[in-house]
């Protein structure tokens, strides 16, 4: 662990592993922490129940705000559990001279979204703060959820199991990079900012044998198969042309440097289902991403690795990102 | 129909049209009795013959050399410590670009001056600077320009409108080199600290981007002095591919010539007014210090003795740090970038020296030979 905390430690990749390892892990150690699910599931199996801080900047960006997405991400924690939503609370942390009109525009939108996952803020906290002390508005959100299937696990991955992206990936990164401050680029680009217990409900409706599933938030869906090959001990070999990537998102990457897989989204997720069900599990996904594809299997050619398969057959390491995301130079 | 974006890259990245090059880089190989090493100069290609995996479509006698060209890389850490001792006045706001924040030198990265409160921005275009100079009108501006003759323009114009405009709280600290000199040096040791650099390298994939400025015509003293032929390659992996399959055609017929691959884009004499912009603002100094290289001749940029007083070297000279600092011992970046190594052989690759924990040059940015390396892992798989 280096001496002090900078930016690159809250990327979802390696630096955070390592900060979240050395000293979160070190003295909260216990069995169920241990397993660095999504949610936590606890009282045997019955609950999820899991917690996350938004930060973003800015406040509102296309197709999505702030209050959307502190809802969005902890209730897709729970329902990548294979949990029901229920019991959220939320916590705010204001800074002094915030607008009360933004503020309420964004509650609002958490209410819209509470409505869709069927769930409800049950305790909250708030807090104002001096000028400076955080950038405009915090969120936290902690949430339970009922589980209603069971087993599903990054540890649960096995040989011969398919792997699936639920849309195309990147939009929320690539979106959130162009509106920051200092990268003058105008695109019609949207955030795919979204609830995915719908999605999940409709897989387990449908009797689909997932093994896990997790939304691609930061690091994106490198940082979630990487996270699955070390926990389930697999390599995790992945078809590069089949990995649906919007046009727009596309341009932005090459721009800056960028890889699609390395964005964040937050209502993208990656699942493994048992290589017998891919076609069907395809089948409820495209009922509401056209884009959501097949993108690769669980095979044993390098453990703990992820490989990415090109179409003129090369084969190269898909690592963890790393560091902070910074446009190339030239 | 219009012209995208997409189709900038896409065929470019077609899986048949490589497979094709492959074929006739293969033919063409097998009627060579030798091994050729291509130097691919600029760490744009280094990183995309190792995102596409194109070591693994080259036959046995064909390798490649990752060469000096990444700006972020080469930046000697003296010169790191300019920027973090810059960007932790008090009165400084530091701006560079992209990657540069994260390399660190002997006090620590710009990462973590900002972690200790300095206010350091990455920008993507220079001209940001004058918002953030309008903005903070009480604090000095310092653009802390990198790169090679693709971005010295960039920052060149930055230059005229700070002048032009009369904006009083830009300044510049310059850190601009340039390709050729580099090329030379790693043939043509001068450095009087080495005695020979027995360098391996017979051909040279020039980068299109710096022909987009300088003109193809910078590289026309290899393949006519010193007998190594050049060819002018675009970025994407077909663009790589057909820069390969003409050098090594080059050598089957037994000629050393400079061409053009990419001529998209580039012309034999380049953007003249870029040119002009340069030499308007810009002398050449007589030593940079290139990290894992050493001093080479000519091979950087300073603003002109009239534009001193945008000069954040002069302005600043009584708190920056002068004593050079040399890399860890272990490290062989050095041999690497002459062809003499292969990131591989170096004892603390992917352990001691890692992308988040960097020892040595190759090793800082994405486009180093060993950051590719150890991202990508061509060769290892």
């Amino acid at each position: 662990m280096t001496k002090n905390i900078n930016i690159a430690h809250g990327n979802g990749g390696e630096e955070n592993n390592d900060l979240i390892r050395s000293i979160f892990y070190k003295h909260f150690e216990n069995d169920i922490l241990a397993k660095s699910e999504d949610a936590a599931v606890i009282e045997n199996g019955k609950l999820a129940f899991t917690t996350d801080s938004f930060t973003v900047s800015p406040l509102f960006f296309p197709g999505g705000d702030i209050g959307k997405l502190a809802v969005c991400g902890t209730c897709n924690d729970l329902a990548m559990m294979g949990a029901k939503p229920k019991y959220l609370t939320c916590s705010v942390i204001i800074e002094e001279g915030f607008s009360s009109y933004e503020l309420e525009k964004i509650v609002r939108s958490m209410k819209k979204e509470l409505e869709l996952n069927g769930a409800m803020v049950v305790s909250g906290d708030t807090k104002v703060v001096p000028k400076g002390s955080v950038d405009k508005l915090f969120i936290n959100t902690t949430g339970i959820g009922e589980i209603e299937y069971g087993g599903i696990s990054a540890h649960a991955l096995k040989e011969g199991a398919s792997i699936l992206v639920s849309r195309d990936v990147g939009s929320h990164g690539a979106a959130i990079f162009a509106a920051r401050e200092g990268i003058e680029l105008e695109t019609s680009l949207k955030t795919d900012c979204a609830s995915l217990y719908p999605e999940v409900r409709a897989l387990m409706d449908a009797g689909i044998d997932i093994a896990a599933m997790r939304d691609a938030t930061r690091g994106g869906v490198a940082a979630v198969l990487n996270e699955w090959a070390k926990s389930s001990d697999v390599c995790i070999e992945i078809e590069e042309e089949k990995i649906p990537v919007q046009e727009e998102v596309k341009g932005i990457c090459e721009m800056l440097g960028f890889e699609a897989v390395n964005l964040a989204n937050e209502g993208t997720f990656v699942l493994a289902v048992a290589g017998s069900d891919k076609e069907r599990a395809l089948e409820v996904l495209q009922k509401t991403h056209t884009s959501s594809t097949i993108i690769g299997t669980v095979t044993d050619l390098h453990r703990g690795r992820v490989i990415l398969n090109s179409s003129w057959g090369t084969k190269r390491f898909l690592d963890l990102p790393s560091g902070e995301l910074l446009p190339r130079i030239c | 129909m219009p012209l995208e974006l997409k189709n900038l890259y896409d065929d470019f990245r077609d899986g048949r049209t490589l497979k094709a090059y492959a074929r006739i880089i293969a033919d063409d190989a097998a009627k060579l009795d030798r091994s050729i090493n291509i130097m691919e100069v600029c760490g744009g290609h280094t990183h995309s013959i190792m995102k596409f995996g194109l070591p693994q479509l080259m036959p046995d006698n064909i390798n490649f050399i990752h060469g000096p060209g990444c700006p972020v890389c080469i930046m000697p850490k003296e010169r790191i410590d300019h920027a973090y001792v810059l960007a932790m006045q008090q009165d400084v706001i530091l701006v560079t670009l992209g990657d540069m924040i994260k390399v660190p030198g002997s006090r620590g990265s710009l990462q973590d001056a900002r972690s200790r409160g300095a206010d350091v921005r990455f920008v993507y275009s220079p001209m940001e600077c004058i918002k953030i100079a309008e903005q903070n009108p009480q604090k000095k501006v310092v653009y802390f320009a990198i790169g090679f003759e693709t971005t010295t323009p960039m920052t060149a114009v930055l230059l005229e409108q700070v002048i032009k405009k009369r904006i009083p709280n830009i300044f510049f600290h310059i850190n601009h080199v340039t390709v050729p000199e580099v090329m030379k040096e790693l043939i043509d040791s001068r450095d009087v600290h080495v005695d020979s650099y027995n360098n391996n390298i017979d051909a040279f994939l020039g980068p299109s981007h710096v022909s987009v400025i300088s003109g193809a015509k910078i590289y026309e003293k290899f393949p006519k002095d010193y007998g190594r032929p050049v060819v002018v390659s675009g970025f994407e992996p077909v663009d790589v591919m057909q820069g390969i399959a003409m050098i090594v055609r080059q050598f089957v017929e037994k000629r050393s010539e400079l061409e053009i691959q990419y001529k998209r884009a580039v012309t034999y004499d380049g953007n003249l007014n870029s040119q002009r912009l340069i030499n308007t603002y810009f002398d050449k100094v007589s030593l940079f210090r290139w990290r894992g290289l050493g001093n080479v001749p000519e091979s950087g940029l300073k603003l002109k003795n009239e534009f001193a007083q945008y000069d954040a070297e002069v302005l600043f000279k009584d708190v920056l740090p002068i004593a050079e600092i040399e890399d860890h011992k272990l490290c062989i970046c050095g041999d690497i970038l002459r062809g003499m190594a292969k990131p591989t052989e170096c004892t603390i690759f992917g352990t001691a020296c890692k992308p988040s924990s960097p020892v040595g040059s190759c090793m800082v940015s994405s486009e180093g030979a060993c950051a590719a390396y150890y991202k990508y892992g061509n060769l290892i798989l």
